[in-house]
């Protein structure tokens, strides 16, 4: 084992500094330091999509990433995407839907869907299927998540193209 | 559709797809997984695993393990068993049925690859691992026996040297003259062989324990993610040797179970030991290659069945000889023999049928143990005889549901019994038929597919008419001595400021437990839903129960509660009309008021009477007790099981020069009587039919010959993903059960009862014309190459 090491990054907007491990893993050190347990662990294979995270605006799997490569990097979990309220109708949509049951892929699920959402447009149903098809669901069928974000982007896409 | 219900008024929620309030924190993040809980002083287990499927451990040398930074105890099978017992997973209603005891962690022989050996608890699972890798275990490799088949075999090794055979249970049933039924002239019979490979349950959330034991009150608390928390409570208790009222089991959020998670792990057991002997809290989450190797598998059949016709299309017969594979040891304490027990139970059971034989054969072998899987035995059941169903139909010139229709059980001939003893009643097999070719547009489909074989399109359509086995009475498990409550509990109290709090034994692992719960109980009380507060999961605080299995969760943990609210609703209108100087009969409660009963004008709100009788109860009339809480319990008498039945279909399309599969269309109509929230109803069918198509498709355990499972990763094992499902319509027929006022069947697992079968005979309907037939599960695309010749 080599020395810890020093890390210094954002997370939902907030610094963080930590000593890790070099072997620590991203969704480790989300989950264990930084106490933000909505990130989950499903495989760590990087196939479930459980643990995906925003990271510098993109959708990584944190599971397949050190801590320490983390550095300097602005991080969103699913705690800084609810909290700040700008995923709100998808968060509603998903609830309305009944796109959740256990809740375990729900975070990384939002993250994916959020992603989808904001290349803007109304995706098809086959294309919203295409692009969550890296999150796994044991419980729903898929159906109910591809409802919800088929929604939100027509609102979305209503709303913008009024002009509001 | 709209659903009747007996409240057409404000605060009325039985029958509507009320959102589940509980689910909300879920989405933010908010969700309370053991994994999630840290607690203080709390250790880290690790387990090493038996590479062997089947090998003599000679040796552990541990030393270097030992003085590892981090690590605080090692333990051995012979360690844990100083304080833990081992278990038996037998039924004794399962009459023959033999497993030898099976200890927590291996002692002297392992008995499958992955079987813990080795525990390590350290400050850190990193630590714990880190320290796994230095312990040496000396095995003798001894032969695997995997074939279910050849493990009969009176020559092969047996896993167990105490027992005679690798065979641990034996059932034969014959009813009627089959002999005379597949002699008879005229008769189509029709033979096929079936192969259902192994598949698992994949949760997302793995396996996971928190134990906690506090030696300064002897008290061990499991914090558990599972289905069934006094199960658990008993289980712990009696092997461990504690007062069960000293164990306490809590489910808080559970990341999906589908029956895996109501089994007893030596992984967690030996946790619980650990704690114990330590004095201190240990946790282990089970990565995703130990859940392969240690969560319980599912299915594994082989199976040849035959079925029989007369001249004009009447089912006179069925046969089937179901072997079925469950690793070395019977499961504890549910046994694995439910699952073969249920296919020969259940084949046949939407028909009207004069004669049937079956014989099961339960097998030991080297692989990981198998057991009660979402739908126990019913796709089995299901896909073999539909299978059969297809068949004769082809082979008699009939249409797939013209056969069905004369041969369902009549809407108007119940309460009947099938050959094998299973009592039916308020089924609606027809209806529930012709409403989904009705829903599909059957004809216009079977056109379709026509039309396009003569281009060279190869589609097919798939029908299946099937039961499920809900709401199990005591005749499940109890009555064979395992620690399963057949009822449930639920309470409902009013606290002083008039919100409404309630428990009960049933537990959420996300089907929508609590939002039905609250359902009941708002529309009981009259008050609005969100002053209805829900707790389950807690042995210290809810009363005493089931759990959530064998989609029993509405029928009876919801007949409870409603039953509980009834009573503290007579128990409020009592207390009221002495206050208000009425008589009962004349109030109702609307509203969160207690209201006159005609007018519906508010006479007292529940909050001002609650807070009377809790601080004010000198202004009380004399002699009135008010009592604010109420408990009742509910259990299935005079039948068995509550049966459900449904109708499915899919429409596929087989590419024969890839072998790949294409999901077109796939319907359900399923009559689960009374629907409490039909949103939640049809996400637990659509969720079970995908659960279905990943056996039907995707998923296998593939072993090596030696007893290696070879694609123990989510990259290697195939899941349903969103790219390759497609949206489910669904329908509902409502026959309410007479065995219950609320009249809910379960829901849970049809979906995944039913999909299999019919995704089996939409492809071979798809491969007919080019001579090919499959009736192996998974119908890979290799197989399928394989069924037409290709490869």
């Amino acid at each position: 084992m080599s020395a810890p090491v020093q890390i210094t990054l954002s997370i939902n907007g907030e610094p963080i500094t930590a000593t890790v491990a070099p072997r620590m893993m991203l969704v480790d050190f989300l989950r264990e330091v930084a106490a933000l347990t909505g990130t989950h662990l499903g495989c760590a294979h990087g196939v479930c999509g459980a643990c995906t995270v925003r990271l510098d605006g993109a959708s990584v799997r944190s599971c397949l990433m050190l801590a320490v490569q983390a550095e300097g990097t602005e991080i969103e979990t699913i705690e800084g995407l609810a909290d700040s309220g700008a995923e709100a109708d998808l968060l509603d949509a998903f609830h309305r839907h009944n796109a959740v049951q256990c809740g375990y892929c729900s975070s990384g699920m939002l993250v994916s869907a959020a992603e989808l959402l904001a290349q803007g447009g109304v995706p098809d149903r086959a294309t919203i299927r295409d692009h969550i098809s890296g999150n796994y669901c044991r419980c729903t069928g898929y159906q109910s998540i591809v409802d919800a974000v088929e929604e939100v982007a027509r609102t979305r896409a209503g709303k913008a193209g009024a002009g509001a | 559709m709209s659903v009747t219900t007996r409240y057409d008024r404000p605060n009325s929620y039985i029958g509507k797809s009320v959102p589940r309030p509980n689910a909300v924190r879920l989405l933010h993040g908010r969700g309370r997984y053991v994994d999630d809980k840290v607690l203080p002083r709390m250790l880290h287990a690790a387990f090493l695993r038996s590479p062997h499927a089947h090998a003599r451990i000679l040796r552990i040398d541990a030393a270097a393990a030992r003085s590892m930074p981090g690590v605080v105890a090692v333990f051995d099978g012979n360690d844990i068993a100083q304080v833990m017992t081992p278990w038996v997973g037998v039924l004794t209603h399962l009459s023959g049925m033999r497993s030898p005891p099976q200890p927590a962690l291996a002692r002297d022989v392992a008995r499958w690859q992955g079987e813990p050996v080795v525990m390590v608890v350290a400050h850190s699972r990193a630590a714990a691992e880190d320290a796994l890798e230095r312990i040496e275990v000396e095995y003798e490799p001894l032969v695997p026996v995997c074939d279910m088949q050849a493990a009969l075999a009176p020559e092969a090794p047996r896993i167990h040297p105490e027992l005679d055979s690798n065979l641990c249970w034996e059932r034969k049933i014959e009813v009627g003259d089959v002999d005379a039924a597949f002699a008879a002239q005229g008769a189509t019979v029709v033979e096929r062989s079936f192969t259902f490979g192994r598949h698992t349950g994949v949760t997302l959330e793995p396996r996971a324990v928190i134990a906690d034991y506090d030696p300064a009150e002897d008290r061990l608390t499991m914090h558990y993610s599972g289905q069934a928390p006094h199960m658990m409570q008993a289980v712990i208790a009696r092997h461990l040797n504690m007062p069960e009222a000293r164990v306490r089991v809590v489910a808080q959020d559970v990341g999906g179970s589908f029956g895996i998670k109501i089994h007893t792990y030596g992984d967690e057991m030996a946790t619980l030991a650990a704690s114990k002997l330590l004095r201190r809290p240990v946790k282990f989450v089970a990565d995703r290659l130990e859940s392969f190797q240690s969560d319980i598998h599912a299915r594994d059949h082989r199976i040849t069945a035959r079925a029989a016709i007369d001249g004009e299309g009447r089912l006179t017969a069925v046969e089937i000889d179901d072997i079925t594979g469950i690793g070395p040891y019977s499961v504890y304490p549910r046994s694995s023999g439910i699952e073969g027990n249920q296919v020969i139970n259940l084949t046949g059971a939407p028909y009207d049928l004069p004669a049937y034989r079956a014989r099961l054969r339960v097998v030991f072998q080297n692989k990981v143990p198998m057991c009660q899987y979402r739908a126990v035995g019913h796709p089995i059941a299901m896909a073999v005889m539909e299978g059969l169903m297809d068949e004769m139909a082809a082979a008699s010139g009939r249409d797939p549901a013209e056969l069905r229709r004369l041969n369902l059980r009549a809407d108007d001939s119940y309460p009947s019994a099938s050959p094998q003893g299973m009592r039916f009643a308020d089924l609606s097999h027809q209806a529930c038929l012709e409403k989904l070719l009705d829903l599909m547009d059957y004809k216009t489909l079977r056109a379709e597919c026509d039309r396009l074989r003569q281009q060279g399109v190869y589609r097919g359509i798939g029908l299946v008419s099937m039961v499920e086995v809900t709401n199990p009475s005591p005749m499940f498990y109890g009555v064979g001595g395992a620690p399963i409550a057949a009822q449930d509990g639920a309470s409902v109290r009013l606290d002083a400021s008039g919100a409404v709090h309630v428990s009960n034994s049933i537990t959420e692992q996300g089907q929508g437990t609590e939002a039905i719960l609250a359902q009941i109980a708002a529309e009981v009380m009259g008050v609005d839903i969100s002053t209805v507060h829900v707790v389950t999961g807690d042995t210290a605080v809810v009363p005493y129960g089931g759990g959530t299995w064998a989609s029993r969760g509405a029928g009876i943990g919801g007949e409870a509660m409603y039953q509980a609210a009834r009573a503290l609703r007579q128990q409020i209108l009592a207390t009221a009309a002495a206050i208000l100087q009425t008589r009962p009969e004349k109030l109702d409660l609307c509203e969160g008021q207690v209201v006159d009963a005609d007018s519906l004008e508010p006479r007292i709100p529940l909050s001002d009477l609650a807070r009377m009788v809790y601080y004010r109860g000198n202004e009380l009339p004399e002699g009135l007790q008010p009592e604010l809480i109420a408990s009742r319990h509910f259990k299935v008498s005079d039948y068995p099981f509550v049966f459900t039945n449904g109708a499915m279909a899919s429409y596929v399309e087989v590419d024969p020069e890839t072998g790949m599969v294409k999901l077109l269309g796939h319907w359900v109509v399923e009559d689960v009587g009374t629907i409490l929230n039909e949103k939640l109803v049809d996400e637990q069918i659509r969720g079970g039919v995908v659960q279905g198509i990943g056996g039907a498709l995707f998923e296998e355990c593939l072993y090596s010959q030696d007893g290696q499972l070879l694609n123990a990763t989510m990259a290697d094992y195939l899941v349903p993903m969103a790219s390759e499902m497609l949206d489910i319509h669904i329908a509902h027929v409502v026959t309410p059960t007479r065995t219950s006022e609320l009249g809910a069947k379960g829901a849970g697992e049809a979906g995944t009862a039913g999909a299999p079968g019919a995704v089996m005979n939409a492809v071979n309907d798809a491969l007919r014309p080019l001579g090919a037939h499959m009736a192996q599960m998974p119908m890979t695309p290799e197989r399928i190459l394989r069924a037409l010749g290709r490869v």
